[in-house]
C-alpha cells in the first residue's frame, strides 16, 4: 500500500490563532460541561425511567408497610400519615443518591478517556470541577422535583407557592451533594473504587438523614449524627415546605432541631449550601493538581 | 530537502524520568513547518513519553521544547491552543453524535461562535462524516472514530496535529485512508503533523523520521537516507542446516550473515550478482532464497541489533504498564 506523496503545501500556515482570554474561555467551558451532561441525561431515558423506579419502591411498599404496622401511632394526631411524612424523605433520597452517582460520570469519563479531552483544552481546571457540579445539581434536581407529580396519590397539596419554594431547596441540596460527589469522583481511579466508597458514605448520609424517621427523641449518639449528616440540612427544609402548605399541623414540631431549637428554613439552606461550596473547593483544588 | 528555516517543534535534552525509570534520555529534534514527521520505534521506546511532552500533558524531568515558538513549560495553555491532538486511546463521548462532539470541543477551545457551524461542516466534510453527523459515535467504526478525532483535533486551526499512534488497531485499508486524510490535510491547511508510530510501513509516508529506541533517538533523516545507510540489497536465504551455511557464506563468500527468526540475512552491494555466486558456491542444503531492496524494518535492525516486530507481542504490555503509570502520575 503506497499513498501519493502530496505536494509540498503551497498554502501559507494556518492563521495564528488569537490570543484568547482564558478567564473567559473557562466560563464557556462550565457551560458546555453542563450541556453536556444535561444532553447526556435527556438522552438516556430509560436511566430517567429506572431511577424513578427506587423511591416509588420506597414508598409502596416501606411506606405502606410501616403506614400500616403504624396505624394511629405515627404523628401523634397531627394527622399525618408515615406515608406522608415519608413522601418528602424520599424526594430528598432521589435528590441525593442522583446527585451522587451524577458525579461518576467523572470517573467513567476517566475510564473511556473522554475526560482526557476536557483535562488538555486550553482551559483553568477549575471550570472542569464547576460545570460537572451544575451538571449534576442539575440532573438530581429534575430526579428529586419529578415525583412532585405523586403528591395527589400521597394525599399532599400543592401549591404553586410550595413549588416556587421547593426548586431553590431542592437545588441548594442537589448542589450540596453534587459537589461532594464531584470531590469523591476526583480523587477516585477506578469505577469499582468509587462505587466502593461512594456506598459506605451514601447509605448512612441517607438513613441518618431524616428521609425516614424524624429525627427527635433519638439515643444521643444518634442525635449527635444526625446533626453532623449534611443531607439532614437539606431534606428537613423540603419536608417543612411541602408538608406546611398541606393543612397538616405541627410540621414544625416534626423539624430539625439544635439544643430544642428548630432550624429556620434558611439557616438551613445556608449550611447546605455552604457544605457544597467547600466541597467544591476541595473539588477544585484536586482537578488542578497535575504531574 | 530545500525548506524553510524556522522550526516548529524543537527540543533540546528532553529527559523523563519515573523514579529509577529513564523513559526518554535526552532527545534533541527540530520539526520543519509543514512537514510530516514520524517517530518511529518499538512499544515502550519513548515514543508516548516523548510526544506527552511536547504536548505539555507531561513535565520534562530535564531538558528544553518549543512548540509554535512557545516554551511548553513557560505556557502550556498557549501551546495547547496551538496545537490539535488526536490520542492512541479513544477519547470521544460516544452517547454524543459527530456533531456534538465536535461542537464540545469548538466551545473548550473558543472558536468564535460565528465560525463553529462552518468550521464543523468543512472538517466533517473533509474527514468524509458529513452523513453521519447526526449519529451518535458508539454506531461508528474505528476508521470513523478516529477521522473524527482528527477533525476534532483540527477544529480550532492548530499549527501542528499531534498523532499519537492513529493507525494503531485499525485494518490495513483503513490505515491507508487515514493516511489518505493526513495528506490532504498537510496539502491543504498546510499544518504541521508530528505522528508516532510503530509501523515500517506507515513511516514510509513520512518525510523525515526519527527512529527511537531505548528513550533516544538512534537516526532521524529521510526514509530514503535511512535506507541508503544500510547500504544495498537484502538477501535472505533459509537452510535446513543454517550453522553450516552461515560457516560457508562467511568463507567462500567473504559475507557475514545475521540470524534473523531462523533466516539468514545478509546486506550487499549488488544483489542480482550474488545470489547465482551463492547458489553455485554453497553446499549447504539452501531452501529459499528472496533478495529485496532495504526496508525500515532493516535500518531499525541495523541501528539497535533488534527487529521491531519481534517486540510486538510483549510491546502491549509494556505499552499499558507505561499507560497507568502515566494516568497515576497525573493524578497524584
Amino acid at each position: 500500500m503506497r499513498v501519493e506523496t502530496a505536494a509540498r503545501p503551497t498554502v501559507e500556515s494556518p492563521v495564528q490563532a488569537a490570543p484568547v482570554d482564558t478567564r473567559l474561555a473557562s466560563l464557556r467551558a462550565i457551560y458546555i460541561i453542563w450541556y453536556r451532561d444535561v444532553l447526556r441525561y435527556w438522552r438516556d431515558r430509560w436511566r430517567l425511567v429506572a431511577s424513578l423506579a427506587q423511591p416509588l419502591l420506597f414508598l409502596v411498599v416501606f411506606g405502606s408497610g410501616l403506614s400500616s404496622s403504624l396505624g394511629g401511632a405515627f404523628g401523634r394526631g397531627s394527622g399525618l400519615t408515615y406515608i406522608q411524612f415519608m413522601y418528602p424523605g424520599i424526594i430528598g433520597m432521589s435528590i441525593l443518591f442522583s446527585a451522587i452517582f451524577g458525579a461518576m460520570s467523572i470517573v467513567w469519563d476517566r475510564e473511556f478517556g473522554f475526560l482526557k479531552e476536557v483535562l488538555v483544552a486550553p482551559i483553568d481546571r477549575w471550570a472542569v470541577a464547576i460545570g460537572k457540579a451544575l451538571g449534576g445539581t442539575t440532573q438530581a434536581m429534575i430526579q428529586g422535583l419529578i415525583l412532585l407529580v405523586l403528591a395527589p396519590l400521597i394525599g399532599v397539596k400543592l401549591s404553586v407557592l410550595t413549588i416556587v419554594e421547593l426548586v431553590p431547596l431542592a437545588a441548594v441540596l442537589a448542589f450540596g451533594l453534587a459537589s461532594f460527589g464531584v470531590a469523591i469522583a476526583s480523587m477516585m481511579k477506578s469505577l469499582q473504587g468509587f462505587q466502593v466508597v461512594m456506598n459506605f458514605l451514601m447509605m448512612p448520609m441517607f438513613f441518618l438523614s431524616g428521609a425516614l424517621f424524624p429525627l427527635t427523641n433519638l439515643p444521643g449518639w444518634m442525635t449527635v449524627l444526625t446533626r453532623l449528616d449534611p443531607a439532614s440540612y437539606g431534606i428537613d427544609p423540603i419536608r417543612r415546605v411541602v408538608l406546611a402548605n398541606s393543612g397538616l399541623a405541627h410540621v414544625d414540631s416534626l423539624g430539625l432541631t439544635i439544643n430544642g431549637q428548630v432550624l429556620p428554613v434558611p439557616l438551613e439552606a445556608g449550611i447546605m449550601l455552604a457544605f457544597g461550596a467547600v466541597l467544591l473547593g476541595v473539588a477544585v483544588v484536586m482537578f488542578q493538581r497535575r504531574d | 530537502m530545500e525548506r524553510v528555516a524556522g522550526a516548529v517543534i524543537e527540543a533540546e535534552g528532553l529527559v523523563k524520568k519515573y523514579g529509577d525509570l529513564t523513559a526518554v534520555a535526552g532527545i534533541d529534534l527540530e520539526v520543519r513547518p509543514g512537514e510530516i514527521f514520524g517517530f518511529l520505534g518499538p512499544n515502550g521506546a519513548g515514543k508516548s513519553t516523548t510526544i506527552s511532552m511536547l504536548c505539555t500533558l507531561l513535565t520534562p524531568t530535564a531538558g528544553v521544547a518549543r512548540v509554535a515558538g512557545i516554551d511548553v513549560m513557560h505556557d502550556p495553555a498557549a501551546v495547547r491552543q496551538r496545537i490539535g491532538l488526536v490520542f492512541q486511546d479513544p477519547s470521544l463521548d460516544d452517547q454524543l453524535t459527530a456533531r456534538e462532539n465536535l461542537e464540545f470541543h469548538a466551545f473548550i477551545y473558543s472558536v468564535p461562535a460565528p465560525d463553529r457551524r462552518r468550521r464543523i461542516d468543512e472538517m466533517l466534510a473533509m474527514m468524509q462524516l458529513s452523513d453521519r453527523a447526526s449519529s451518535q459515535v458508539k454506531t461508528f467504526s474505528g476508521g470513523m472514530k478516529r477521522r473524527l478525532e482528527i477533525a476534532r483535533g483540527m477544529l480550532h486551526q492548530p499549527q501542528i496535529l499531534f498523532l499519537d499512534e492513529p493507525t494503531l488497531g485499525l485494518d490495513p485499508q483503513t490505515r491507508k485512508s487515514i493516511w489518505t486524510h493526513l495528506n490532504e490535510l498537510r496539502t491543504k491547511r498546510g499544518v504541521t503533523i508530528f505522528m508516532t508510530t510503530h509501523y515500517m510501513d506507515e513511516a514510509e509516508y513520512c518525510d523525515r523520521i526519527a527512529i527511537i529506541d531505548h528513550g533516544k533517538i538512534v537516526a532521524l533523516d529521510t526514509p530514503d537516507e535511512l535506507k541508503a545507510k544500510v547500504g544495498g540489497d537484502v538477501v535472505t536465504i533459509t537452510s535446513q542446516d543454517p550453522d553450516e551455511a552461515a560457516r560457508e557464506i562467511q568463507t567462500l563468500l567473504g559475507v557475514t550473515p545475521a540470524r534473523d527468526n531462523g533466516a539468514l540475512r545478509m546486506e550487499v552491494k549488488d544483489g542480482r550478482a550474488f545470489v547465482p555466486r551463492l547458489v553455485r558456491e554453497l553446499t549447504a542444503p539452501v531452501d529459499t532464497v528472496s533478495l529485496r531492496r532495504p526496508s525500515l524494518d532493516d535500518v531499525f535492525l541495523k541501528l539497535t541489533g533488534r527487529a521491531i516486530r519481534e517486540e510486538e507481542v510483549s510491546a502491549r504490555d509494556r505499552n499499558r504498564a507505561m499507560a497507568s503509570r502515566w494516568m497515576a502520575g497525573r493524578r497524584r
